[in-house]
């Protein structure tokens, strides 16, 4: 029986490859000088997603992002690898939200997807690196989490069993499903676009996106799989009051660039003799050893 | 997060070729499969525009995953168990990733779970292949083997095994033997006929390339007792039957991911594909074809990376208080490379286009009549791609290997170490002007079409074109170049001799090659400014190369062949 698979997905600035103008004078991060891409462990749980699909025959992979209409090449990024449709969440009323806010809406959203025997997110998002929303939607939906994922082993008998990556090591665990996971950098990397796939699904949009393109609306009435939802905070009959920044308690104070110096740096004669003492004293005030 | 195609702008350019059009609609019969098919192109543009897709995932496969693997690759490769290849675990990475890429099959019509990529944008392919990894490419490249079976075989074959193939599966071609190398009209392994009317293999076969590949073409001796290539016929064998086993693999200087394997067939099951006594004649002539044409394409993958990493190199490496790069003799070194590349790239795709112009045509006449005008073209462009191939394996294999030599040479003393990427791509150029026919054997190819004027018409017929006032002078040289070429001829022709004219043959060959690249790079350049230095460069380079041969021609006495210890025969 196949099961209905869940990835949670965002779409990012590329915080890394930096460059001088990546942050305004305001503190903010400027994205309009930064790439936006795929967030890097969504991708890696996308792989748990569509491997569960080839070990589960008939499973269903659905990606659900939050952000504006461009947010639908997160989904079709995700359709060119093997998901099976996606949603775009995508309301001004989301603007601002913290991940509060974020995993409401989200988790309305999950409600109106139906049934989902597993929702797969990445750890954390590369532009505020919180790694709170994937457990705040399981606990808004009264599910299990589990986190730190590096391999989803099963999902059968109604139990998932997963290996996660812990500090000492790593553990097995297992938990009923429906249940989060949220997947780690250090699981397998995401198998490449496929060649018909991204021939398939390169005319997939989002209606807004095709609003006064009567080709590509055309397009997309003859080709229905074609069509991503794109769904506001009404279709998703969320409480505006928790949504965006009426929703989001976090209020950013201020923000401020860190720059790294190192302030212990030392230079060392490379002599045999400076280097042992070096070492000796390494190993005296336990920095290493 | 390197891509091997969005970072070489010079492959858009040539997938972007004027007679793309006309192979696009010839090659989508119109666009007929855009409703039958979810991933079939819609028109023209769509179909550009999915090749460049579907390029773009092969360069970053190749950049993120392929390159990454090469030096592991290189270092561990593969092994014998049990009479099984193992391959290196990067190769197997890179497998897996072609795989679920669906970049296998890529050639192959739709309903048999092809790409229906023309060959123009598959040989691009295997160019960016190879420049991340050439060893891998002839894993990936033997996916070509699939087109003989769609030329040649049943339906049933083909429904059997080229749906396979785009799924991932491996092939290989099994040729070679002991005791037939480039002369395969001596191959042995027998193939016997039984009672119900199914075949068998039993022998041995030797230096074949990803010998333990799923599904084998096979080349045989069907015929008892008879000694030639006429008794020699092709078969498929399904690895899934067993009666084959690798004995051992090579321990070879280069391309080392890519098992050499020596082949051992004992009662293997095997089914003909066509007709009896057709193997060498027929179907291993196409085979062959396609295979020089993907040798050529990985010419000029290791041209590219013998390139960039002497760029890169030049760049760096700083001496006398300034980068390397600044002195004229490292500088001029580079240009010249760079012009080798883009000379080479310039005349595969020429060849390519034309490969694809006349097996478009093939494959139609098999649904419908041709029209006399379609027919013209056929043999046309037949005729063109018989004359390029030879030229474009030939010149582009000489060419990487010279690219490789000097890679070597502006790294200098680092260069002969094993540190860096140059001299594993020495190591790996160095087979391109062998395997496939060495260069010699694509000169025994090419010059029937220099003494029968194919070369010659190609030059004029490109010499008509208009160019910029600003390339007037380069091709008033490359008119020159020319008449040198065709008094060449004239001279070597006019002695009568077989044995002179095959003495002389690779200096006519190499002659029409450097005049043929000259214009395919001028005409690059009417194009996109881009190619304008590379002109430039090459046809000085080409000019002296000509005039070189044209003095020997000219200042050769035919009585000194005698010092080289061959004997001539005065022809009546």
């Amino acid at each position: 029986m196949g099961l209905n698979i869940i990835v949670l997905a965002k779409q990012v600035p590329d915080t890394r490859n930096v460059g001088k103008d990546a942050m305004k004078a305001d503190g903010t991060v400027n994205r309009a000088a930064l790439p936006a891409i795929f967030n890097p462990e969504d991708l890696n749980a996308l792989e748990q997603a569509l491997k569960l699909k080839e070990m589960y025959p008939g499973s269903k992979v659905t990606v659900l992002t939050m952000g504006p209409a461009r947010a639908a090449e997160i989904v079709r990024e995700g359709l060119y690898r093997g998901a099976d449709w996606g949603v775009v969440l995508s309301d001004r009323a989301f603007a601002g939200s913290d991940t509060l806010a974020t995993s409401y809406a989200l988790s309305a959203a999950l409600r109106k997807l139906g049934k989902a025997d597993i929702i797969i997110g990445g750890r954390q998002a590369i532009d505020g690196d919180t790694a709170q929303v994937g457990p705040q939607v399981a606990e808004k939906l009264g599910l299990p989490q589990v986190t730190y994922a590096e391999d989803i082993i099963s999902a059968e008998d109604g139990k998932v069993t997963v290996k996660r990556r812990i500090e000492s090591g790593v553990e097995t665990v297992t938990a009923p499903l429906p249940a989060v996971v949220t997947v780690n950098g250090s699981a397998a990397p995401c198998r490449p676009r496929n060649a018909k796939a991204v021939q398939k699904y390169k005319y997939a949009a989002v209606p807004s996106e095709v609003a006064g393109d009567e080709k590509k609306k055309e397009m997309l009435e003859k080709r229905p799989y074609l069509v991503i939802g794109e769904w506001t905070a009404n279709d998703v009959d969320a409480d505006l009051a928790q949504c965006g920044l009426a929703g989001s308690p976090t209020k950013v104070k201020q923000i401020e660039n860190i720059v790294f110096v190192a302030k212990e740096a030392r230079k060392v004669e490379a002599e045999d003799a400076a280097l042992e003492d070096f070492i000796k004293e390494l190993i005296a005030n336990h920095t290493i050893g | 997060m390197a891509n091997f195609y969005t970072d070489n702008p010079s492959l858009k350019h040539h997938l972007e070729h004027p007679m793309m059009e006309k192979i696009v609609e010839l090659k989508e019969r119109n666009f007929a499969d855009a409703d039958k098919y979810d991933y079939a192109p819609q028109d023209f543009a769509d179909a550009m525009d999915s090749y460049d897709r579907v390029l773009e995932i092969v360069g970053e496969i190749c950049g993120d995953v392929v390159a990454e693997n090469a030096e592991d690759v290189d270092h561990n490769g593969p092994r014998v168990e049990n009479g099984r290849v193992i391959y290196a675990e990067g190769t197997q990475k890179n497998l897996d990733a072609c795989r679920k890429a669906g970049l296998m099959g890529m050639a192959m019509p739709r309903r048999l779970g092809g790409l229906n990529f023309p060959i123009t944008p598959y040989i691009m392919a295997a160019d960016i292949v190879s420049r991340a990894d050439a060893g891998f490419e002839n894993l990936w490249g033997l996916q070509d083997c699939a087109e003989t079976v769609y030329e040649f075989a049943s339906e049933e074959q083909k429904e059997k095994y080229i749906p396979r193939v785009c799924a991932g599966e491996t092939m290989s071609m099994d040729l070679t033997e002991p005791d037939a190398g480039s002369d395969l009209q001596s191959v042995m392994l027998k193939a016997t006929q039984k009672e119900d009317g199914s075949w068998v293999l039993n022998g041995v076969k030797r230096f074949i390339t990803n010998g333990d590949s799923d599904i084998h073409l096979v080349l045989a001796r069907s015929e008892a007792g008879t000694k030639d290539g006429r008794g020699l016929s092709m078969f498929i064998y399904d690895k899934r039957n067993g009666g084959v086993n690798v004995r051992r693999i090579e321990n070879k200087m280069g391309i080392k991911g890519s098992p050499t394997c020596e082949l051992v067939y004992k009662d293997a099951p095997a089914e003909l594909v066509g007709t009896q006594r057709m193997g060498l004649i027929k179907y291993v002539m196409a085979l062959m074809n396609g295979a020089r044409l993907g040798i050529a394409a990985q010419s000029v993958g290791l041209s590219e990376q013998a390139y960039r990493e002497a760029l890169a190199y030049a760049k760096d490496r700083k001496q006398f208080g300034k980068a390397i790069i600044e002195f004229p003799a490292v500088s001029e070194m580079l240009a010249i490379m760079k012009a080798k590349l883009d000379a080479s790239r310039a005349l595969l795709y020429a060849c390519a286009r034309y490969v694809d112009m006349y097996k478009v045509y093939d494959d139609i006449a098999k649904e419908r009549k041709l029209t006399i005008e379609e027919k013209k073209e056929q043999k046309y462009y037949s005729k063109l791609a018989d004359a390029y191939t030879p030229l474009a394996k030939g010149m582009t294999s000489e060419f990487c290997n010279q690219n490789a030599y000097d890679c070597i040479q502006i790294h200098g003393g680092s260069g002969f170490m094993k540190d860096y990427a140059c001299e594993r791509i020495y190591r790996d150029a160095r087979i391109t002007s062998i395997y496939e026919g060495t260069t010699q054997l694509q000169t025994v190819a090419a010059i029937r079409h220099v003494s029968t004027g194919t070369y010659l018409d190609s030059i004029n017929e490109m010499a008509k074109a208009e160019v910029v006032a600003e390339d007037q002078d380069v091709k008033n040289t490359l008119v020159f170049m020319t008449q040198q070429y065709a008094a060449a001829i004239e001279l070597v022709e006019g002695v009568g001799s077989t044995a002179f004219r095959d003495f002389m043959a690779r200096r006519l060959v190499e002659m029409a090659g450097h005049i043929i690249m000259g214009y395919l790079l001028l005409e690059d350049t009417q194009r996109n400014g881009e190619f304008r230095d590379s002109l430039h460069v090459y046809v000085n380079y080409g000019q002296a190369e000509v005039a070189r041969h044209a003095d020997f021609i000219t200042n050769f006495k035919p009585g000194d062949l005698a010092y080289y210890g061959i004997a001539t025969e005065k022809e009546a």
